[in-house]
């Protein structure tokens, strides 16, 4: 209430000041905000983006609602996005797959890297390479040769085409040049359940998905994704220290419509830069088992370098597995 | 060890005064909005997850799991009063409750789906207390193979729910396994059936399916001539079922309890069948076959049960593995993940009060949602006497809200009014659209799991046949198959249809 009312007499106090014309982008946000998801309500993504929403909605003094566009692989969120005004009203809050679904999916309704500008990271969600808890090898060396003896015997789930454990998957067979069974499912949650029920051997998925299976002993972890050890389990090795070079995160960014004045997407970069330092939203992060980006990722330049690279780098692991979503 | 500590701890936290509160907002808020003829329970809890973050985390549970029993006594009533199934299970419920309502007796319908929803809730509560850890190890054991046998077991029962020729029903069947083909193929990303419409690519809504052939269907009809609307002219009689009703009733309502309960527990669809698979054995054990279909009331007992035990029993995985076993569970999920409670193995250690006071609350929720209920029958039923014209428009409206606000897409619109064409053309030709219902949500599970299946065994078929689960329910496929092909049986059944002729 104390803030709106301050929030108000600074809207009031600026419009005074700045005498005519050219105010109303430093005068945004005057109206509520609404946030694309590209998923259904209760996911990964819906968490992080609530989270951040709330944070955001303190600092621009305007209600950030979230609304659920699912469908698709995230496309259906994204194009929705690519269609609205381009008046900072209307956010999306989309993942890796925006990059991935740029080469998934053969006929977009909108060009991936010319349809959207750009507002910052917001956290890069580390994998970890699990399987059942019966699976023999010991650890992440024994696990790779293991991986490579008995290739033709040894399954991998991954959460349906485009899913973190999809890419994840994707990456890690090219990276071993060992062709293995892929057993797809729809969503995390059956693809966790066989894995735990022994159903299938092994699968790569996002900690936000793994950590509390791996606490709780149903699964054990073999590796994690990220570059650096991940604070949450200091002595889980990573890839990159069997495999220099490997890593995956599923990271998770904030786009505007193509054409959004400068100074709009400027601050909101601000202020999702301060949401990131939110005790309540790093805390919940941390226990989702991801930290949020930097001040310096939080920015659009950031965003836009990631999504860059990211479409050049899926491109030919996408197209050398020959997989497609359409 | 020490269950009754642990209920006792449970009480103690859903009885608090803030807690009760929140638990009846919850059911109260659920049956309103599960009222509304289109809302499934799934669409529900999705709008109303954001008002449940402000909430403690023990509050927040309690008040969504009320929420989400609540939606399904809404959605039973809807099925009941004017055919409009909110989701699966209560298609089969709208079979007999709206033959029921139709010959004037919708408030004993009513009054036998909640009596029978609560009992299967109390005893599936207590299921949950005592057995939930070691029934998680039998879910386990359903690995794609066991699945695939039981969907096969699903859909061969599936045929009995026809109350007319079994030809046309197996063609439902097969119309059903159709429709749920259109979309993306899971395995290879080809796309099946959607002529372009990226609309289309996660599959037809099945909100917009079952809106159609049941509702826009049975409304078209009531348009079509003024003296068959039945509903309307019969005199509603005695609200409470008669001592007869409660003698028929105990049966059904015991065995769909039971069913209700096993299926319940198993992610990924098993909750599905438990309704459908109930209607299959009350209608075989019947004396009074024939009655099915035309307002038999242990076809609306049973699957009530059934419907709630399972609806109890699917939070077995859920509080257990921290695995969600149907798309509402998967909500709750996100609920507590958002209050900064991460599901899985040690929820029950970590946050006693939260685990038991959430089971609590289920026992409380159903009492609420019973003592809720039965004085609103008069009034649901009472809904029938307003005039159609009212009605109508009224009933379009919600169902169109409804279907829109799940995902926010207007083709599911446009499927609405080309799956009422469709419904209604089925009335005409005397097909019935709950076998089409279980083959359109069977049908991509069943493809999915024998894929799967076939994918680990390396295409090697025996798979089914060598492993003991899905043996057994595949020798329970043929027996049911010879009971319907048995000729005593089928020559009982030609009788049966003489005597309806």
């Amino acid at each position: 209430m104390r803030f709106s009312i301050f929030a108000q007499s600074g809207a009031v106090a600026l419009a005074l000041a700045l005498s005519t014309g050219a105010a109303s982008a430093q005068q945004y946000p005057t109206r509520q905000i609404t946030m694309i998801v590209p998923f259904s309500a209760g996911g990964p993504t819906d968490t992080v983006a609530r989270l951040v929403a709330e944070s955001m909605t303190k600092d621009l003094g305007q209600t950030i609602i979230v609304e659920n566009v699912g469908g698709a692989g995230g496309t259906l969120g994204a194009a929705r996005l690519a269609a609205s005004a381009p008046d900072g009203y209307t956010l999306l809050l989309h993942h890796i797959g925006m990059a991935t679904s740029d080469t998934l999916y053969r006929k977009l309704p909108y060009k991936t890297l010319e349809a959207f500008d750009y507002v910052g990271l917001v956290t890069d969600v580390p994998m970890t390479i699990v399987a059942r808890k019966d699976f023999p090898p010991g650890d992440l060396p024994g696990l790779i040769s293991y991986l490579k003896e008995n290739a033709d015997d040894v399954n991998m789930a991954n959460a349906g085409l485009g899913a973190a454990s999809h890419l994840c998957g994707m990456m890690l067979l090219s990276a071993l040049e060992t062709p293995i069974q892929t057993i797809p499912y729809k969503g995390t949650g059956p693809a966790m359940t066989d894995l735990i029920g022994g159903q299938v051997d092994f699968m790569c998925d996002q900690t936000t998905n793994t950590t509390t299976q791996i606490n709780g002993g149903t699964i054990k972890a073999y590796a994690a994704t990220s570059p650096e050890r991940l604070a949450i389990f200091p002595d889980l090795p990573t890839m990159n220290e069997v495999i220099p070079g490997f890593q995956a995160g599923i990271w998770h960014g904030i786009y505007t419509p193509a054409g959004t004045p400068d100074e709009v997407n400027r601050r909101l970069s601000a202020s999702l830069q301060k949401a990131l330092t939110d005790p309540n939203v790093v805390t919940r992060f941390a226990e989702l088992g991801t930290a949020p980006s930097t001040a310096e990722e939080a920015t659009p330049e950031a965003l836009k370098a990631k999504l860059e690279a990211e479409v050049a780098l899926w491109r030919p692991i996408i197209e050398a597995a020959g997989q497609y979503a359409d | 060890m020490n269950i009754f500590d642990n209920l006792i701890l449970g009480f103690q936290t859903a009885a608090t005064p803030e807690n009760l509160l929140f638990c009846l907002a919850g059911v109260l808020l659920g049956t309103l909005v599960g009222v509304l003829p289109g809302l499934g329970v799934t669409a529900t809890i999705a709008m109303l997850l954001p008002l449940t973050f402000q909430l403690g985390p023990t509050s927040a549970l309690i008040m969504l799991a009320g929420i989400y029993y609540g939606a399904q006594y809404g959605g039973s009533t809807t099925a009941i009063l004017i055919n409009l199934p909110g989701e699966s299970s209560s298609a089969v419920t709208a079979i007999d409750g709206y033959q029921m309502a139709r010959k004037g007796r919708a408030g004993t319908a009513l009054a036998v789906a909640a009596l029978g929803s609560f009992f299967a809730g109390c005893v599936s509560t207590l299921l949950v207390a005592i057995f939930a850890p070691p029934l998680t190890t039998v879910a386990l054991k359903f690995g794609p193979a066991e699945y695939f046998s039981l969907m096969l077991l699903g859909l061969v029962a599936s045929i009995a729910l026809a109350h007319g020729s079994i030809l046309k029903a197996l063609a439902m069947v097969v119309l059903g396994l159709l429709l749920g083909l259109v979309g993306t193929d899971v395995f290879t990303g080809s796309e099946r059936f959607i002529f372009g419409v990226r609309e289309f690519a996660d599959g037809l809504s099945f909100v917009a399916l079952a809106v159609g052939v049941f509702g826009v269907a049975e409304i078209l009809r009531n348009l079509e001539d003024e003296k068959t609307r039945t509903v309307l002219q019969t005199k509603v009689s005695n609200l409470w079922p008669s001592k007869e009703d409660f003698r028929r009733m105990a049966g059904p309502v015991l065995r769909g309890t039971g069913i209700g309960s096993l299926l319940g527990i198993l992610p990924g669809g098993g909750a599905i069948l438990a309704s459908f698979a109930a209607y299959t054995v009350e209608k075989r054990i019947s004396k009074h076959p024939e009655e099915f279909g035309k307002g038999a009331i242990e076809g609306v007992a049973g699957p009530e049960s059934a419907n709630n035990a399972g609806a109890q029993t699917s939070f077995i995985p859920l509080l257990t593995l921290g695995i969600p076993a149907n798309p509402v569970m998967a909500l709750m999920v996100g609920a507590m993940i958002i209050q900064g409670i991460t599901p899985g193995p040690g929820v029950a250690a970590e946050k006693p009060d939260l685990f038991w006071g959430l089971i609590a609350s289920m026992w409380i929720g159903n009492l609420l949602l019973l003592l809720l209920n039965l004085p609103l029958i008069g009034l649901w039923v009472k809904m029938l006497t307003v005039p159609y014209y009212i009605l109508f428009p009224i009933i379009m409206a919600f169902c169109s809200v409804g279907v829109y606000s799940v995902n926010g897409n207007a083709f599911d619109l446009y499927s609405i009014c080309a799956f009422g064409l469709v419904g209604y053309l089925m009335l005409k030709l005397k097909c019935e659209p709950a076998p089409l219902l279980l083959g359109f949500v069977l049908g991509p599970m069943m493809e999915e799991n024998l894929r799967r299946a076939m994918l680990i065994s390396r295409g090697d078929p025996t798979t089914f046949l060598t492993r003991p689960i899905s043996a057994g329910l595949l020798i329970a496929t043929v027996l049911v198959l010879l009971v319907v092909l048995l000729p005593s049986i089928r020559k009982r059944r030609e009788e049966v249809f003489q005597e309806e002729d």
